[in-house]
């Protein structure tokens, strides 16, 4: 069941279109993540959801009702969302006090409520803080406890703006992991926007890619990473080895692209003659000293330009006519005795090509 | 230069021998002025907050107007409430000339600009994600303004503690509206004008230095309540 639809959103603000028809559902229960460079309508889509914009036009539906209608009010609606903010505000208060207060709003005093808060702070590992000035806090405290004072009222809904952005590694980590902590034993549904790919990959299981205010890809985190639909998605999640190139023939699925002279045979079903752009994945090539050593579909000679080695592994780039950038391991660097200059054959199957239709501009 | 230390002597002994008319006096400008800036701000933080949360056309402009009364002159004030208090003014009829209420007006009429202009200046500087936080964590429209209100506490303070020493240290309201009367209107800063006519300048001064005080001991007892809540 959709707990959340939007459909065709947009917001403008002047001349400057922020979201251009913005169609999304979200499932009850999952984890959907938003990714995007800076400046893709992000933080906008989220504040439209969470009514403190209003959009240009479209609408947004939850919880099977449509929000964006004049007539509902917006306290109604917030009181069953949260949201956590890019930069964490906190009131100038008590720890305790700034997470009971959606609470308090709410005119929740009681003890049920304040044992909520006591366990919410236990779990967000602040426990001994409940009277400690907020202020105080370091930058990932105080995004712990903008999380906690979110999830205090058992939201239908969660909304993460970018929660993790300029924290420190161990902060990132433990977010991520009452993130997802929520979402599995509170049911809690969540939508989080983030730059950072991995992020998306590590929680996410839905992924949204938001470029320049549109909706380029939405699909599971494998799907966006493997096979992206275009080459500016592509680009985006970090993709490498992105060439241009023209099918020249095609046969029982196999397409020969023409990238820069060389040939590369490729899976495509895409006629010849088509403008395609390509990408092979680093880590997919093999380098050997012989042309004779792999059965793969393709095998190009060319010659090392450079050999950079981050701790096991050994990122090589090598001139086949195009560059070429390569993953592998340090050891298999090392026994290949590889220096730069060198010449080698970099062999890849077919199916490690992935043929991206012509860009849509 | 002999006067101030005579002053200070004289001061410390009217505040020790509990001098029945020196305490008088203080106490009424200190309730007189009080009075001012708990009515001013009654009006003022609310104006203030309505002006800072909504967004008209003009508002820039509101805003420049309300700034430029800050420097309005007490003599001005006082001479615009004697034309609407006086017998033959409009509110003649409530006979309010020389009398501690009329004080009380001038004196509201005095800060109101200033304390509204300063809370619009105390809730911009409280950051605009205090706003979006209230409000996405299910607060109504009132309460996030009280929870920015809330983050903008020492200013507010601050700028009512400022609005009591502007209406406490005025002469011109309280001369032209209280009158100066002797056991009724009389308040410091009358009656350092006066005295300092009269020649008595060491009372004056003492007068002066009981002032500073009351100021002082004011703005104490404020900051200290502010770190309590």
């Amino acid at each position: 069941m959709d707990i959340l639809q939007t459909v065709d959103l947009e917001r403008r603000v002047g001349a400057a279109v922020l979201l251009n028809k913005v169609s999304l559902s979200v499932e009850k229960g999952e984890i959907f993540t938003i990714i995007g460079p800076t400046g893709a309508g992000k933080t906008t889509l989220l504040r439209l959801i969470n009514l403190l914009e209003r959009p240009s036009a479209g609408d947004i539906y939850f919880n099977g009702e449509k929000i964006t209608d004049p007539s509902i009010n917006a306290i109604h609606v917030r009181r069953r969302m949260a949201m956590v903010f890019q930069k964490p505000a906190v009131f100038n208060n008590t720890v305790y006090e700034n997470v009971a207060y959606p609470l308090k709003v709410r005119g929740c005093h009681g003890k049920a409520a304040r044992s909520d808060v006591y366990e919410l702070l236990d779990i967000i590992g602040l426990g001994g803080y409940a009277k400690r000035k907020a202020r105080t806090l370091s930058g990932g405290e105080a995004q712990r406890v903008a999380l906690a004072r979110a999830v205090v009222i058992k939201p239908d809904l969660l909304l993460l703006d970018e929660p993790t952005a300029n924290l420190d590694p161990e902060t990132v980590k433990m977010i991520e992991r009452l993130v997802m902590q929520f979402n599995r034993e509170r049911g809690l549904t969540v939508i989080m926007s983030t730059h950072d790919m991995q992020q998306a990959q590590r929680v996410a299981g839905r992924v949204g890619v938001l470029m320049k205010g549109q909706m380029a890809q939405v699909g599971k985190p494998g799907d966006i990473f493997y096979s992206p639909d275009n080459a500016r998605i592509a680009g985006f999640v970090g993709m490498r080895n992105l060439l241009k190139g023209s099918i020249v023939r095609s046969e029982s699925g196999i397409a020969v692209v023409d990238v820069n002279g060389r040939d590369i045979e490729a899976v495509s079903d895409l006629p010849p003659g088509t403008a395609v752009e390509i990408y092979i994945r680093p880590e997919e090539v093999v380098l050997s000293k012989s042309a004779s050593d792999s059965s793969a579909r393709n095998n190009l000679r060319c010659i090392i330009r450079s050999l950079t080695s981050n701790g096991p592994l050994c990122t090589v780039i090598v001139d086949c006519g195009f560059p070429l950038e390569v993953l592998i391991t340090e050891r298999s660097a090392v026994e290949l005795e590889l220096s730069q200059g060198q010449e080698v054959y970099a062999s890849f199957k077919a199916s490690a090509v992935r043929v991206l239709p012509p860009m849509t501009r | 230069m002999q006067e101030i230390w005579q002053a200070l002597v004289q001061a410390v002994n009217l505040i020790i021998s509990l001098d029945p008319e020196v305490i008088q006096i203080s106490l009424r400008s200190l309730y007189i002025s009080a009075a001012s800036i708990l009515i001013a701000a009654l009006f003022c933080i609310p104006i203030g907050a309505l002006i800072h949360f909504h967004d008209f056309k003009g508002k820039r402009a509101v805003i420049n107007v309300v700034q430029t009364f800050y420097s309005l002159p007490t003599v001005v004030v006082g001479l615009f409430v004697f034309l609407f208090i006086s017998r033959s003014g409009p509110l003649g009829g409530f006979e309010l000339m020389f009398t501690p209420a009329a004080i009380v007006i001038g004196q509201v009429i005095l800060i109101m600009p200033m304390l509204t202009g300063m809370t619009i200046g105390a809730l911009s500087g409280v950051d605009k994600a205090i706003r979006d936080t209230a409000l996405s964590s299910g607060a109504s429209t009132t309460q996030a303004m009280r929870a920015i209100l809330f983050e903008a506490k020492f200013a507010v303070v601050g700028l009512l503690i400022l609005g009591f020493g502007r209406a406490i240290s005025e002469v011109g309201a309280a001369l032209m509206l209280g009158g100066n009367i002797r056991g009724y209107t009389r308040v410091l800063t009358t009656a350092i004008s006066l005295e300092t006519q009269r020649g008595d300048l060491v009372l004056s001064l003492a007068l002066g230095i009981i002032l500073i005080g009351i100021a002082m001991v004011v703005s104490v007892i404020m900051n200290i309540l502010l770190q309590r809540y």
